[in-house]
């Protein structure tokens, strides 16, 4: 692996120019978490549509390693306009595929770290369980439980 | 580039005795610069452990065929070399452990759990790595005492001044403090700490696993009461490591851990304790990583402990130097005469991880994180740090590769 791989021009971009920046004052959905090993830190607010149920806008904060941030950051691209449901239930790789670049089980864990804190989230908003393969990573990762 | 230090240990010897120095990695050597996490290991230490594993190995102590006693001399030897090596009076008060962590469990639960009350008071320092913090911070929730922090200063040492303050909060029972910090390198003043806590009637912890690799240590000199290290952070194996403790407090401590070999007689009705200092060794020791542990105390020694600190020392100022010469980078901590050989500093819009993920593909390891010492971190207003630090085998040629990598960082993210 070599820096043009894993710190490809659209993660150094997102890095340095992160989409969806910010708070929500008065969000429907929010939660944080942290990676305990690095200290990388997500907090993400979520605000739904007319509905109740699309996702008409997500912000982020954070601080973080790049692939942690730019992963957060392409993620609210990802997610806008989705619904709440699917989003909730959206398997990993959809992000990695979007991130693009090969990631060792160190940095693996940034580059999902935002989306298990919106699963978290989501699942919370809408009282329903997390999935267990997150559970174990909500754990692992401090995706905090209550605000 | 120019080289302005002249360590008088001979480095190319001693990276001989290293096998992993010697692998290349698209054609260049690793510049290992995470020694304070671990140390790489010499060829005389695992010669040492393979040797021992395969001519004098049985379990220790009851045995009365020649093989036992082999196995009981050797690693009985092991404990009379960390003995030496810490200038403690006697060999009953060195008990082995798996590593400096167990060591301080093992004086927070067996001295602290029967001491402690509601009205005293726990004292540590922002600087404490994880292993001194956190078993200080369990044992006094779990007996009702205070648990306090002495703040550091912005040069990332231990604000005496703050002292009597906390005195005046409670009965202050336990100073605990890490000789040298695991992430900034800085040397605590020890003797100075001891000395108060002894006034106030408490006793001194030292957590000396990252002092003990960088100079000598001396228990009486340091006048604490209490001191642990780690074998793995000074050439020896992982899985042990020992703490000292006075024998008066020793023999009036409950045990810790409980099971074989502890015991003096076990009955339905009641089970006394061993003597110093088998009263802490319960279970099968890792008997082969003592003896090992011994033979790296005997590669330290056969260095020099002197030479090994003056080595480190010109080699931490040497890095102070050169990366004062790059902008945009932050380095924490006291000026390289106060310190040991570890450096923690910040890139500019530059996460450690980051860091440390290209320096990697520059063949240069070193860390970011944490380092178990997050009251610390959140002093410096961060959440992590880049730390390189250097041993026996370091050499300042690493130090300039150190720093090409860093400007490579700098300006891939700039």
């Amino acid at each position: 692996m070599s820096f043009d791989q894993l710190y490809r021009e659209v993660i150094l971009d997102h890095y340095k120019n992160p989409r969806g920046h910010g708070a929500l004052e008065h969000a429907d959905a929010h939660a944080e978490g942290q990676n305990p090993l690095c200290g990388d830190e997500v907090s993400i607010y979520v605000a739904f549509g007319e509905d109740g149920e699309t996702i008409d806008e997500v912000r982020f904060e954070g601080r973080g390693c790049a692939i942690s941030q730019a992963a957060t950051s392409m993620l609210t691209e990802m997610v806008r306009g989705r619904s709440a449901t699917e989003i909730a239930a959206l398997p990993k790789e959809e992000l990695l595929e979007e991130i693009g670049i090969p990631l060792t089980p160190v940095r693996l864990k940034c580059a999902i770290l935002g989306l298990g804190v919106l699963k978290v989230a989501l699942h919370r908003a809408k009282g329903t369980p997390l999935p267990e393969e997150w559970s174990t990573l909500a754990n692992e990762l401090e995706l905090d439980a209550d605000d | 580039m120019a080289v302005t230090a002249q360590p008088k240990l001979d480095s190319q010897r001693i990276r001989a005795d290293f096998a992993y120095l010697e692998e290349l990695r698209d054609g260049k050597p690793v510049a290992f610069l995470d020694s304070a996490a671990s140390t790489q290991k010499p060829r005389q230490v695992l010669d040492a452990l393979r040797d021992f594993y395969e001519h004098s190995y049985a379990n220790v102590h009851r045995g009365v065929y020649q093989l036992a006693e082999r196995a009981t001399a050797g690693y009985e030897g092991a404990r009379e070399k960390v003995r030496a090596f810490v200038n403690a009076p006697s060999t009953r008060e060195v008990i082995f452990t798996r590593s400096a962590t167990e060591g301080i469990n093992l004086v927070a639960y067996a001295w602290g759990l029967t001491n402690l009350g509601p009205g005293d008071v726990v004292v540590v320092t922002e600087l404490e790595h994880h292993s001194n913090f956190v078993p200080w911070q369990y044992v006094a929730k779990r007996t009702g005492a205070a648990f306090r922090m002495v703040p550091i200063d912005d040069l990332g040492e231990v604000q005496l001044d703050a002292l009597d303050e906390i005195a005046r909060t409670g009965n202050v029972k336990v100073v605990a403090n890490n000789l040298v910090s695991n992430s900034l390198g800085t040397i605590n003043p020890v003797e100075k700490l001891a000395a108060w806590a002894h006034e106030q009637g408490a006793i001194m912890v030292v957590d000396a696993a990252q002092a003990a690799p960088h100079r000598a240590v001396d228990v009486q000199a340091l006048g604490c009461d209490f001191l642990a290290i780690s074998a793995h952070k000074m050439c020896g194996p992982s899985g042990i490591g020992a703490v000292w403790g006075r024998a008066e407090l020793l023999d009036a401590m409950e045990p810790f851990n409980l099971g074989g070999h502890m015991i003096r007689s076990v009955k339905v009705e009641e089970t006394t304790w061993g003597q110093l200092p088998y009263k802490f060794e319960a279970g099968t020791m890792p008997i082969a990583e003592a003896y090992a542990f011994g033979a790296a105390i005997d590669y330290l020694q056969a260095i020099g402990i002197d030479v090994v600190e003056q080595h480190e020392h010109e080699l931490v100022a040497y890095a102070l130097d050169r990366l004062g010469e790059i902008d945009g980078v932050s380095v924490y901590g006291p000026p390289a005469d106060r310190r040991a050989g570890i450096v923690s500093f910040n890139v500019d819009g530059v996460h450690p991880h980051d860091v440390s993920q290209v320096l990697d593909w520059e063949n240069v390891a070193i860390r970011g994180g944490h380092h178990c010492t997050q009251p610390l971190m959140k002093r410096l207003g961060v959440s992590a740090t880049c730390r390189a630090s250097f041993y026996v085998y370091s050499i300042a040629d690493e130090v300039d590769r150190l720093v090409e990598g860093l400007l490579k960082a700098k300006q891939a993210f700039a």
